[in-house]
């Protein structure tokens, strides 16, 4: 049922990437708990507006969970204090009344920040420019039902294939990793006959395109996969692992 | 008379999209390298046509307002995506995929068109399993289907319930191929401002960098607008918050054709609004209606209780539900079209059956539940059931969902012609940007469908028949005076928008907005409400212009300064969308009026006055726009009135 709770934000501000950052606090009063987090901050957003201030920059889009926009580090969690979901699917039940609540960044050398809570995660398209895909030009493919696929490789490709690229794995990663996010799409093309034939080169060209655009290397803390809104196992970093060791042997 | 050649080929209706392409005139791979084409938008229409010209050897610079092309709103499509396979061996072919959705766009979308897209949907299921996409299969290994909405056959096929996701990402995967391989230049955080003409013809378009502010010149041999619908003119939409109308607007102020405006669709199946704050509306998907029921209760008083709080859903006999859309359409069932089953639930509701707010319907598993297990239930829907706990925290396995119908996509847009070219030569516009395929109505999994045959199928073919007389034309420097005069009217404009500085952010403008094209330009329509409305648009527009502020400066990002430049034209499209509804004095698909119904509350076309497009130009800042039409000729389908029963 709905109730009303009071809060006091301590958001980060930073007007550039080169700019100085800083913690600034703010309060919200009578937020529903029925309201999503980011209708929170549109809330204080208004607030802000009315004050005449600058509101605060933040990233979101399709508000359900699946473009991988919103990316903020809630109370020290990647989209927040709730499971297998997305800052936009949070919502403010998960919050106490009184409560303050700490509003950060991605924080990743490979994510610089742009301005306040928004990143700059174009290095993920460029690991996938790298070799994300299955080389196939647009016509002049076999019929769709051509290749069977068995039902569990099938639902195992589709389980990695669900990642919506949003960071949360890096940003959890005492070592920034982008190993997850890596992995699962090696993982996916890796298991479908249509991206078999060229997986290990794929799996050698995106693991050096990350290696050279600044992300750590992965030590098995898991904190990735706890972190992860899609629930993406790593067990395809495994998987990764396996491919990537394959491409180096036949070399 | 239509003042527009639609350029439909001669011929029989299946031989018509061969004919064009037999004929059509091409360009050589030299030539190509010469030749840039500036695509806007990375949804599925944008992505799909920027790696498949970029693949062809075109110089592509492709644009998007997100931070990666994956981000596309195309990405949120849950359901599925139509094809003619006959997979199933269920009696479906091109024709029967052809005239469903002819019929459920209730007559009023082009023959030829909608024939090409039921054509080429097969090729689509082709590239997209060579893509690599993970569309849900059977033991066998080969692919399976489920049944939408308008159809009786099982030909969507999809990927659990993101398959506008796995479309997309396919789609994105090709484009990033390309940007490696350096035919496509990707500009992210981008947005299209102004589009430049030179000689009449399309030539270029006005960016403004979204991160530095910068306004940034592009010059390009033709100009493909992929920008999605105008949905959020209603402010709560099923739309993701950054989706916008302002390129079609651009188009239309350079006298490109706005067609059908009024023609939006409310979907039937979304979570009910539940407070002022709320900032959007979510989807649950359409393939729920598969298995899911509908119904509210058959007495009034249980609604009551049930509103009240007295009374739960599960408590409810079954011979005290009403399952209206099995009662009323026992053909179609809960699978009836989305207009129909989004208006009898307004109809139910304003009856005073409504539950939750009072505008709220069940929509029910439990029978699905019982017949398959939940386990069955789960692994078809378990995303959606997911979705629906953590917004509104009730376990839809044990009580019945809440579903009410919303703003979800526009079926209007720009006009363009066979060749999905506008009025003005070089611009052409693909997917829900432009009007052509879904008429009044689009139906379940064809708006995937649609994108993709644009991006992957069409334009690279009907492009090429405009290019191909643009090869001696050298790429132009933006420093013609065209562009500099272009970017001067842009910076011009954000400084009058800075100026204001009034007492009213523009959420709260906006959201005014939404509720008069809700009220009044939403399920049901009528000449009085909608005269009213575009008064009220008026008093909104002149209010944003004179009381919005925006906070900030125009260097650097500036949030504010790109939603308020965005609603700017949403109340432009809104004022049209009354307008345009307002004119057609019949109802159609998505458009009700409710002058024109059956005594059974069904929509009542009027084919001798209305079987046309409506075309919008613009005629300048404070004149009226002119209304021309392009009259619909079905030499090979007779109109009829739908009939779901």
């Amino acid at each position: 049922m709905e109730k009303t709770i009071n809060l006091t934000l301590k958001v980060w501000r930073q007007n550039g990437p080169k700019e100085k950052g800083r913690f600034e606090t703010y309060q919200v009063s009578n937020i529903s708990t029925d309201s999503s987090f980011l209708e929170m901050m549109d809330i204080l957003n208004e607030q802000l507006v009315g004050e005449n201030k600058e509101p605060i920059a933040f990233d979101h889009d399709c508000r359900e969970g699946i473009c991988g926009m919103c990316s903020l580090y809630i109370n020290g969690r990647p989209h927040g204090p709730d499971e297998d979901i997305t800052t936009c699917q949070l919502h403010m039940r998960k919050f106490k009344d009184g409560e303050t609540v700490t509003i950060e960044p991605w924080r990743a050398a490979a994510f610089p920040i742009i301005k306040d809570l928004i990143v700059d995660r174009t290095a993920f398209d460029k690991i996938i420019a790298a070799g994300g895909y299955v080389s196939v030009n647009t016509g002049g493919v076999p019929d769709a039902n051509a290749i069977p696929i068995a039902r569990p490789a099938a639902e195992e490709a589709m389980d990695a294939a669900a990642c919506i690229g949003c960071g949360a794995c890096v940003a959890a990663c005492k070592n920034s990793s982008a190993m997850l996010f890596v992995s699962a799409k090696v993982s996916q093309l890796a298991l479908l006959p249509q991206g078999k034939v060229e997986a290990k080169r794929r799996a050698k060209a995106m693991v050096s395109k990350m290696d050279e655009l600044g992300f750590g290397g992965c030590t098995n803390t898991g904190a990735c996969e706890v972190e992860c809104p899609k629930s993406i196992s790593i067990a395809h970093i495994s998987r990764l692992n396996r491919e990537y060791l394959k491409s180096r042997l036949s070399e | 008379m239509s003042v527009f050649n639609s350029k439909i080929p001669e011929g029989p209706l299946a031989q018509k999209w061969t004919n064009y392409k037999d004929h059509q005139k091409l360009v050589n791979p030299s030539n190509k390298r010469k030749l840039d084409v500036i695509i806007v938008g990375t949804g599925l229409a944008g992505a799909s046509a920027a790696a498949s010209l970029g693949e062809m050897g075109f110089n592509v610079k492709n644009f998007t307002i997100q931070d990666s092309p994956r981000r596309a709103h195309s990405i949120a499509a849950q359901g599925g995506i139509n094809a003619a396979k006959n997979y199933p061996n269920d009696g479906d072919s091109v024709y029967r995929l052809f005239y469903d959705t002819i019929k459920g766009g209730d007559y009023r979308a082009r023959e030829a068109n909608v024939y090409r897209l039921a054509e080429v949907s097969n090729s689509i299921i082709d590239q997209c399993v060579a893509q690599g996409v993970p569309f849900a299969r059977e033991y066998g290994g080969l692919l399976d289907n489920r049944s939408f909405g308008g159809a009786q056959v099982s030909r969507t096929f999809y990927a659990r319930g993101q398959t506008g996701q796995q479309l997309l990402l396919g789609a994105y995967q090709a484009l990033m191929r390309q940007v490696n391989a350096g035919s496509v230049k990707m500009y992210t955080r981008n947005e299209l401002v102004e589009i430049v003409l030179v000689e009449g013809k399309a030539r270029g378009i006005i960016t403004r960098d979204l991160v530095t502010g910068k306004l940034e010149r592009h010059f390009g041999h033709a100009v493909v607008l992929a920008t999605g619908g105008y949905g959020n003119t209603f402010f709560l939409s099923t739309n993701a918050m950054g989706s916008n109308g302002s390129a079609a607007v651009k188009a239309f102020h350079k006298g490109a054709m706005f067609a059908n405006p009024c023609m939006a669709q409310i979907h039937p199946t979304c979570i009910p609004v539940h407070g002022e704050f709320q900032s959007k509306l979510t989807l649950m998907s359409e393939s729920l209606r598969n298995d899911g029921r509908i119904w509210v209760p058959a007495k009034k008083e249980d609604a009551e209780a049930i509103r009240a709080g007295k009374l739960k859903p599960t408590q409810i006999a079954e011979e005290d539900r009403d399952y209206y859309l099995e009662r009323r359409y026992p053909a179609f069932g809960n699978l009836v079209p989305r207009d129909v089953a989004s208006r009898a639930a307004k109809e139910r509701c304003d009856a005073g059956y409504g539950v939750g707010t009072g505008l709220a319907v069940y929509l029910d598993f439990k029978s699905a539940i019982d017949r398959l297990g939940k386990d069955v239930i789960e692994a078809r829907y378990g995303n959606l059931f997911q979705m629906y706990e953590k917004i509104v925290d009730d376990n839809p396995y044990e009580t019945p969902m809440m579903i009410y119908p919303a703003i979800h996509y526009t079926m209007g847009g720009i006009w363009v012609d066979y060749e999905l070219q506008t009025n003005i030569p070089g611009l052409f516009a693909a997917g829900e940007a432009n009007f052509s395929d879904h008429g009044a109505n689009r139906l379940g999994a064809s708006a995937l469908m649609q994108g993709l045959a644009d991006g992957y199928f069409v334009l690279p073919y009907t492009i090429q028949n405009y290019l191909a007389d643009d090869i001696r034309t050298p790429r132009m420097t933006t420093e013609e005076k065209e562009f500099v005069e272009a970017e001067k009217a842009v910076k011009d404009r954000f400084e009058k928008l800075l100026s204001i500085q009034g007492q009213r952010s523009v959420d709260s403008i906006h959201k005014e907005l939404g509720l008069v094209m809700w009220d009044f330009v939403g399920m049901g329509r009528n000449a009085e409400g909608l005269k009213k409305a575009v008064k009220r648009i008026a008093e909104i527009k002149k209010e944003f212009w004179t009381n919005v502020r925006i906070p900030g400066n125009k260097e650097g990002m500036n949030v504010e300064l790109e939603k308020a430049s965005r609603l700017a034209d949403f109340i432009e499209i809104g004022a049209l969308m009354a307008r345009d509804a307002l004119d057609r004095e019949e109802s159609c698909g998505g458009h009700f009026r409710e002058e024109y119904q059956t005594g059974e509350g069904e929509a009542l076309r009027q084919d001798d006055k209305f079987a046309y497009v409506s075309c919008w130009e613009y005629k300048g800042e404070d004149a009226e726009p002119a209304l021309h039409k392009e009259e619909l000729v079905y030499e090979f389908v007779e109109m009829l009135q739908r009939n779901y029963k």
